[in-house]
């Protein structure tokens, strides 16, 4: 087995047990954003879609990478910004109760 | 050049799993997502500079398209549509690891590109897992738009489809790995297979267990994405991948038991459909105490000082949080007790209800879980379900059914002193299991939608001071 190869599974086993011990104790409020985050990381794979299609001499290839980055900058593009909106949902709350006291002062 | 976008790649990894830390707990996670979208950022700039890549028009078109089509889609979906939409956005990502994977094979079969056997591997490895991610999240999404499909689909001898269909995909790599004939044939084949494959795996599964689903295909969708960071030497490919397969293994498990229901039942058991259509016709002759809104109000106001509202995903699609809220602030004037019972799948994932009544502005301190307000149901007067059926069903209890919602723990709604529903019809919920509260003697039956229902119950409340 060449060199390489050996160096990229030490980095995938490492970043895999990286992963197991990230998500330990999760409440499940969070379950559904943490599952909607790791999606959009997994868009990733954009980066291989865009070495696939920049480097393409074939119309086959330009077609298969065409597909592949248009997929994937979906994947990238919605994921965050669905997150982000569920997110969101959560932060409205302090706000709102510090309006709602400085209303309450004012009376 | 080659270090500078090395270190590029290790930053952005780094900041990637600060993300994921961060999305651990509620103050810190939305921070949590833009330190990873910021990783994101990098890493796609930096790859831009690589000198492989050499036309830059197409590139700008397709991310063009595919970001318009992202941003558009993920602005405009209801939340209450969420689960769905991310199944489609994980399905995309996993057909773009197998189209990626196609496009290499092709370079390497041409001779415009190296490639040895651990090549041809990874390539055989993507297809397979990216298709069979791609056509489960699409079944997936499907199921959860209920367009078809719904329910556990299932024909004879499915176990036995699956494991030859698999049986021959592995065949077929094997003869494109050893250089046998036609192997462009045979990878094109190993990739209809697996889009097979997927839709094979998913098609049996029952609407309820659809979010344990969707986050096992996301967790195959990482190691996909891993697999084509192999294939292309490329180490942020292999640590996002190797991090997003191996945390979403975690959370599908932490979901599933969460929902007491064990993985391997869901995805080898093809759940058991026959049982509840032989039950049900005897069923619908019990009969229902059905109730109008004045009945509900005269409980609500002379024979009830504690109630707990559990809301379902009826409420969501009714729009009727908002009401929910004015239920509340009318019975609290009238001095009662009131508190929301949040059901951990409430909704249709984790944690989507309390999204969803977070931004109907419902006051966070009355928003209990499970775990929380359980014992509390057999000191209380009135629960009223609003658009919920799965989540309060007994018959999860019932160690003798062997039901789609069996040892999904429930909230125990039956052991309060009345149970107020409001639903549209006794159609049984998502899940497609009958529920015998219905037909229980403490049990009323408001026939309403959410939204009609609430607001008449609310009016009632109101003319009877």
């Amino acid at each position: 087995m060449d060199q390489q190869l050996l160096l990229e599974i030490i980095i995938f086993v490492l970043a895999a047990v990286i992963g197991f011990e990230l998500i330990s104790r999760v409440p499940s409020l969070l379950h559904t954003p943490l599952m909607s985050a790791t999606n959009a990381i997994h868009g990733i794979i954009l980066v291989g879609a865009l070495l696939v299609l920049g480097a393409s001499e074939s119309l086959l290839t330009t077609v298969l990478g065409m597909i592949a980055v248009i997929f994937a900058t979906i994947n990238v593009v919605g994921g965050f910004v669905v997150t982000n909106r569920m997110l969101e949902m959560f932060k409205r709350e302090p706000q709102k109760k510090r309006r709602v006291r400085r209303v309450r002062r004012r009376v | 050049m080659h270090t500078f976008m090395t270190l590029s790649y290790m930053f952005a990894a780094l900041l990637f799993i600060l993300g994921v830390r961060r999305l651990r707990s509620p103050e810190t996670a939305r921070s949590g997502n833009s330190l990873a979208a910021i990783g994101m950022a990098i890493a796609l700039g930096v790859t831009l500079l690589d000198q492989r890549i050499v036309s830059y028009w197409e590139i700008l078109v397709g991310v063009a398209i595919g970001s318009v089509i992202g941003y558009v889609s993920a602005v405009r979906v209801p939340m209450t549509a969420m689960p769905q939409m991310v199944a489609a956005f994980n399905g995309v990502g996993g057909g773009a690891v197998a189209f990626i994977a196609l496009a290499e094979f092709y370079q390497i079969h041409i001779g415009q590109v190296a490639g040895d056997r651990a090549d041809v591997f990874f390539i055989l490895a993507g297809i397979l897992i990216g298709s069979v991610s791609f056509a489960g999240s699409a079944i997936a999404y499907v199921k959860l738009e209920e367009l078809f499909l719904a329910g556990s689909v299932t024909f004879p001898y499915q176990k036995v489809a699956n494991a030859g269909l698999l049986g021959a995909a592995v065949l077929l790599g094997i003869n494109a790995l050893a250089g046998g004939p036609l192997p462009l044939l045979s990878v094109w084949l190993v990739f209809l297979i697996a889009l097979t494959l997927g839709v094979l795996l998913v098609i049996p599964i029952g609407g309820a267990d659809m979010p344990i689903v969707i986050s096992l295909l996301n967790a195959f969708t990482g190691l996909a994405a891993a697999m084509s960071g192999f294939l292309l030497s490329n180490e942020v490919l292999i640590i996002a991948g190797a991090l997003v397969g191996a945390s979403g293994t975690i959370l599908t498990r932490l979901m599933s038991s969460s929902l007491g229901r064990p993985l391997n039942k869901i995805i080898f058991a093809g759940v058991g459909a026959s049982p509840p259509a032989a039950a049900k016709k005897e069923e619908d002759e019990k009969p229902v105490n059905s109730v109008t809104p004045e009945d509900v109000a005269a409980v609500l106001n002379y024979d009830a000082d504690s109630v707990i509202i559990v809301p379902g995903y009826g409420l969501a699609v009714a729009q009727a949080q908002t009401l929910a809220a004015e239920l509340v602030e009318v019975l609290e004037r009238k001095g009662k007790v009131v508190r929301f019972a949040i059901h951990p799948v409430a909704g249709r994932m984790p944690g989507h209800m309390n999204v969803l009544l977070a931004e109907a502005d419902v006051p966070y301190d009355k928003l209990l879980d499970l775990e929380e307000i359980n014992a509390d149901f057999p000191e209380t007067d009135a629960v009223i379900v609003v658009g919920a059926n799965d989540v309060v069903n007994p018959a999860a209890k019932d160690p003798n059914l062997d039901s789609p919602i069996s040892g999904m723990p429930v909230l125990d709604v039956e052991s309060a002193r009345r149970v107020i529903f409001i639903k549209r019809s006794l159609s049984p919920g998502f899940a497609g299991v009958d529920n015998p509260l219905f037909y229980q003697e403490k049990t009323m039956m408001l026939f309403a939608d959410a939204r009609q229902g609430l607001q008449d119950v609310i009016a009632a409340l109101k003319e009877s001071g």
